[in-house]
């Protein structure tokens, strides 16, 4: 790779941490290639395109325009179509991200390229670049490459660690003038979900509850935990089923598939559709009644017990242990 | 209203999956609607019921998606076309498909194209947004709701939790996440009636298109299995001891905290 873009992706005006990762993920496959961050937004992102230096871009080009001020498809793609153009780049990466995976399809269709999305790791083998990704919710994994046009990548979250911050690191950062068109689209509102905090798919540590947790009250020493460890809630499509949460916390071949560096399971028996979502989470935890429950199979460290007695009890010990360290 | 449902046929989430020769192992695997894009049926279902129309689901595959295809007729949709690619297209990509699909669309008056969000087998996630760019239309993705009134189209998207309002008119594309209905089980009569529904059998010598322009633009190389998961330790003695060994394993021997 002679040049890579990396596209940036703000959240609440920081940066998230998919696009270090990305960045990360341009230097793996052009170790003396050029990487140039790209930003979109309505404000001022100076400060932004700094960061992304720090994390490894050499410089960053930003595009400021009213019409960016939230992501749209043809908004954001009109603007990065005009980056493409202008700095003929070999590839273009970005996070597997809601936008990302809303995004890259209609750019690598406009570029007619390939498409490898949610990408897991990355390298150069002879002359290509070897991608890999899980295929069937990660009961199995694919090795793939591009054949045709420019390299487009997703790289999912949480998988190819990012660069050391140098803020030392200097680097160009220049303003694109750019003519957004009238949008079709229009977002009129976001209505934010009730549990703020972090991202699923980006957290380190997942407390996820299942049929077991019997309540929507259920959850709440869950939440607690999670929130101790500085993670996030998930569950199994059971309890979403039976309304204990929301549709957007399953894990799962229907929903979203995670790989957290601990997975705490309360009450999920483990279902194959189950296992398939969260199976390759570094290290997994299961706490549920029944011993013969298919969530011992996979787990690192079970636990035979009610999940409304071990939890708080859980909760209590790290807590114990934050504060003695 | 004119709608089409993209209709990919994948295995059933039950099944477990083997590698042999480097490619997936399909014998004796049982294959379903993908299930994001039953949720595509349904909302097709659902909007014709309401402004009337036509349900065109069309699958690109071999003939054996047949099956699924005539399961999306016994739910409700009207016609069903599968576009046979077995003699034609080796290993086909999202960009082949959406080549193909592209062609069937070549003076198609379209209102509304309805998809799963993701396919749970490949899971590129690109053919709707490939194809709404082919086409020039609008679209959004991942939606939990939609709601037509002429031409006006308001769509509620789910971005990783938070739901974006949307609105946007019609002709457009939408991908579907779950949360958006509840899809129905194909009845008895339904059963009876889909198998006197138009089942149209087309191949790419039927569009206007050469197996040339549907190269796919990436390759796979390789396929394998992540290494089996081993069942770990289960704890003993009362919980509250259980629970302080838990977090020194995860402390000393996990090192995650």
């Amino acid at each position: 790779m002679n040049k890579s873009l990396v596209i940036g992706e703000l959240r609440e005006g920081e940066l998230r941490n998919v696009t270090f990762e990305s960045i990360a993920a341009a230097k793996k496959i052009g170790d003396q290639g050029e990487i140039v961050g790209v930003l979109c937004g309505a404000q001022d992102l100076s400060s932004a395109a700094k960061v992304m230096i720090s994390y490894g871009a050499d410089r960053v080009v930003k595009i400021e325009h009213p019409k960016l001020k939230t992501y749209t498809q043809e908004g954001y793609g009109q603007a990065i179509s005009h980056v493409i153009e202008q700095e003929s780049p070999d590839g273009i990466i970005m996070g597997h991200t809601s936008v990302g995976k809303d995004l890259a399809p209609k750019l690598a269709s406009k570029w007619n390229s390939g498409l490898v999305s949610d990408a897991i790791d990355l390298e150069v083998v002879g002359d290509q670049i070897v991608f890999t990704r899980p295929i069937y919710s990660g009961k199995a994994f694919e090795k793939k490459i591009i054949t045709e046009g420019l390299t487009f990548a997703t790289i999912r979250p949480n998988n190819i660690p990012s660069l050391t911050k140098d803020d030392a690191r200097t680097g160009e950062v220049t303003s694109l003038d750019v003519e957004i068109t009238d949008l079709r689209s229009v977002m009129k509102d976001v209505m934010k979900n009730a549990s703020e905090g972090v991202d699923l798919t980006e957290a380190n540590v997942i407390v996820a509850g299942g049929r077991g947790v019997k309540s929507k009250e259920g959850f709440e020493p869950l939440q607690q935990l999670a929130d101790v460890l500085g993670g996030a809630v998930g569950a199994s499509r059971g309890a979403c089923d039976a309304n204990y949460c929301d549709y957007s916390l399953q894990i799962g071949q229907t929903g979203k598939v995670v790989t957290p560096d601990l997975y705490i399971a309360c009450g999920i028996s483990g279902a194959i559709q189950h296992l398939a979502g969260m199976s390759n989470s570094k290290i997994i935890v299961a706490i549920n009644k029944d011993p013969e429950a298919n969530i011992f199979n996979v787990a690192d460290y079970g636990i035979v017990g009610d999940l409304f007695e071990i939890v708080p009890l859980l909760i209590e010990e790290v807590k114990q242990l934050k504060v003695n360290t | 209203m004119n709608i089409f449902v993209l209709m990919k046929s994948t295995f059933d989430t039950e099944e477990k999956i083997n590698v042999r020769n480097n490619k997936i192992d399909e014998d004796g695997a049982e294959f379903i609607i993908n299930p994001y894009d039953e949720y595509a049926i349904e909302e097709a279902i659902q909007q014709r019921d309401q402004h009337g129309g036509e349900i065109t689901v069309v699958n690109v595959g071999s003939s054996d998606n047949e099956k699924q295809l005539r399961t999306a007729l016994a739910m409700g949709a009207d016609k069903a076309v599968l576009i046979n690619t077995e003699d034609d297209v080796e290993a086909g990509d999202a960009f082949t498909t959406v080549k193909i699909l592209e062609a069937f669309f070549e003076e198609k008056d379209v209102d509304l194209i309805l998809a799963g969000n993701v396919a749970i087998d490949e899971a590129t996630g690109q053919v709707g947004p490939r194809l709404a760019q082919c086409l020039d239309i609008d679209y959004v993705t991942t939606i939990t709701e939609l709601r037509i009134d002429g031409k006006q189209v308001t769509v509620e998207k789910d971005v990783e939790g938070d739901i974006e309002v949307i609105e946007t008119s019609l002709p457009v594309l939408v991908t579907c996440q779950q949360g958006l209905n509840e899809p129905r089980y194909p009845s008895l009569p339904g059963i009876m009636k889909a198998k006197k529904k138009p089942l149209e059998e087309l191949e790419i010598d039927d569009l206007n298109i050469e197996e040339e322009d549907v190269q796919p633009m990436t390759k796979t190389i390789e396929i394998f299995l992540p290494p089996e998961r081993q069942a770990g330790k289960v704890l003993q003695g009362e919980s509250q001891e259980q629970v302080a060994e838990l977090v020194q394993l995860l402390q000393k021997e996990a090192k995650v905290f």
